[in-house]
């Protein structure tokens, strides 16, 4: 997803030279072509997110499309209150790039581990944010949020992700993707977590279960006509993210669902525990200790169907 | 330049001085003697130095001011409304239910308020950002930030202070209003900043130490910069708490209290003599 990112927005910025690009002095050998050549669009601020993201607000205060881009909480967390004021309370066309969401950086450590970002940045106001869930979704979003007028967080995985969709897709920001069609249950998931929910389905398919898929590649403005169309088609529903589930995804859908008149239904958010994770290894090893692969989400989505996975009418 | 130029700075820090005190009376609202101790410093910004135009004040050209210790703000909206920004009887709203002006400088809330501050240590690097990209884009115009002395306890300041020299920013002016008094006690106390001025010469920055009250020096700074191609201007502006009204000066209390009762007519007075 990074590098489908970086490669996009090099090809906008050469036709827009309002575009630029901040790094916190991360990014070794992705960046370098953009650093060489479009230096007039390029800047490393150097190990300080605090004044890169107050760099950026006044920069885009001067009619430039600013990105922002570190990885993991440095471009988030580290400097929230530049976020909040400088970006979102002055509306400021600055993007906020993360690389590095969930467990990217797994073996990294807790440090490095974007687990609650999702759920503080859905706070803040006038903030769009996206999670793409591959390649071909990242690609889309970097056009989409140079084309959107305002503040958004983008939040990548890392590298190697597998491309879910194999043609085209209508990217809109704020429309989810059904990937796949079902009416046993959906599967709603944001960021790279595509993939895990599609390998998902086609499991939960051989145990008869039909199961929608749904790329909730932005988280806000949450798609809330996809969510009621899931509670009303499908009878359960499933929320995927490699995020806590505290605040993130599951709490969206779950509010939208607390407040609509319907049926109630099944439903359950598969995330990160608001823990540290106190495993250690890479991604693929701590999303599964988390129960968090294709195997494990299967196992959550049947046990919480048994004994029933018919509509339960409260 | 500024629109009306017949009133004198001293004229100009006068009125400053006295809409502040009463402006921070009327709402009982905190911070007069921040507002007092940087009223000299807008004076001569706005009456000698910015380049703006109160009738369109998103002017491309005009040099960018940004009050990083928004705390100050009753002072900046008393100087805008004096150089004709927005009418002068919002003054008499502000930080009141349904009013005009918030209690820390918004730019929602009024022409002239070029970026929302208040939370310390957000003004410079905005400043940054807006003087690279007037450098970037080949434009002339400056960029001027006026600090605090307590803010200085804020490590993206220092942040900014490590970038605006390396990338060459002599478009760009901080002014600190050194008062010498923080939010619980005196600065040499609460954290020190000796050596002041030396420590924003070792970031790289062309700085000059000046009385902070006296209109003609600040005149004389403001105008010459940038003191140094490629390099930021520091100006450390050595200014008194409180000042110009005799019992708020170096006064603690009146960081959060507003002159009350007889003290209103005694501010009033007293700035009327002046």
């Amino acid at each position: 997803m990074r590098n489908a990112f970086l490669d996009t927005l090099f090809e906008l910025a050469l036709h827009d030279e309002r575009i630029v690009f901040i790094t916190g002095d991360l990014g070794y050998r992705v960046v370098e072509k953009f650093m060489e050549q479009r230096p007039q669009q390029f800047l490393n601020v150097g190990v300080a997110e605090a004044n890169m993201t107050g760099l950026a607000a006044g920069m885009s205060r001067e009619g430039k499309i600013v990105f922002t881009y570190s990885i993991a909480n440095f471009p988030t967390l580290r400097c929230l209150e530049q976020i909040r004021n400088d970006i979102c309370y002055h509306d400021a066309n600055v993007k906020i790039v993360s690389v590095g969401g969930g467990f990217a950086y797994g073996s990294l450590g807790v440090t490095h581990h974007a687990t609650e970002d999702l759920s503080v940045m859905r706070t803040m106001p006038n903030l769009t944010v996206v999670a793409p869930g591959d390649p071909v979704e990242t690609r889309a979003a970097t056009r989409a949020i140079v084309l959107h007028q305002g503040p958004c967080y983008l939040r990548l995985g890392k590298a190697g992700e597998p491309t879910v969709h194999t043609g085209p897709i209508d990217y809109r920001l704020g429309r989810a993707i059904r990937v796949r069609n079902g009416n046993d249950l959906t599967l709603i998931s944001t960021g790279g977590m595509l993939q895990t929910a599609v390998k998902a389905a086609d499991r939960l398919s051989a145990a008869q279960l039909h199961a929608r898929v749904v790329s909730m590649h932005t988280l806000k403005p949450l798609d809330v006509n996809e969510v009621l169309a899931a509670m009303t088609d499908t009878q359960a529903i499933f929320t995927l993210e490699e995020h806590s589930i505290v605040g993130g995804l599951g709490s969206a859908v779950a509010e939208v669902l607390a407040e609509a008149n319907g049926p109630r239904l099944p439903f359950k958010r598969l995330g990160i525990p608001s823990i540290f994770s106190p495993h250690i290894g890479k991604q693929e090893y701590l999303l599964a200790q988390h129960g968090l692969n294709d195997e494990g989400v299967t196992r959550t989505i049947l046990a919480t169907l048994k004994p029933s996975s018919s509509r339960q009418n409260t | 330049m500024p629109p009306d130029v017949s009133i004198s700075p001293s004229e100009l820090a006068r009125r400053i001085r006295k809409h502040s005190v009463l402006m921070t009376s009327q709402a009982n609202a905190p911070h007069i003697a921040s507002s007092l101790s940087v009223a000299d410093i807008l004076a001569v910004l706005y009456g000698r130095i910015l380049h703006y135009d109160a009738e369109r004040p998103d002017w491309p050209g005009r040099d960018r001011f940004i009050l990083s210790k928004g705390h100050g703000c009753a002072a900046l909206y008393a100087v805008l409304a004096e150089c004709r920004f927005f009418p002068m009887d919002w003054l008499r709203t502000y930080s009141q239910d349904g009013g005009h002006l918030a209690g820390h400088a918004t730019h929602k809330c009024a022409p002239g308020i070029e970026v929302s501050t208040g939370s310390l240590g957000h003004g410079l690097p905005i400043g940054i950002g807006m003087a690279l990209a007037a450098k970037r884009d080949g434009k002339s115009h400056k960029v001027f930030v006026v600090l605090s002395d307590g803010e200085c306890d804020e490590g993206s300041n220092w942040e900014g202070a490590l970038f605006a020299p390396h990338h060459k920013l002599d478009n760009l002016v901080v002014v600190v209003d050194y008062n010498k008094i923080q939010s619980l006690g005196h600065v040499k106390d609460v954290l020190d900043l000796h050596p002041f001025a030396e420590k924003w010469r070792a970031f790289g920055w062309s700085t000059r130490e000046l009385d902070g009250h006296d209109l003609v020096a600040l005149e004389d700074a403001l105008s010459g910069t940038p003191f140094e191609q490629n390099r930021p201007s520091c100006i450390i502006a050595h200014t008194i708490k409180g000042k110009g009204v005799s019992f708020m000066e170096n006064n603690l209390q009146y960081h959060y209290t507003p002159a009350r009762g007889d003290e209103l007519s005694r501010a009033l007075a007293e700035l009327e003599a002046q």
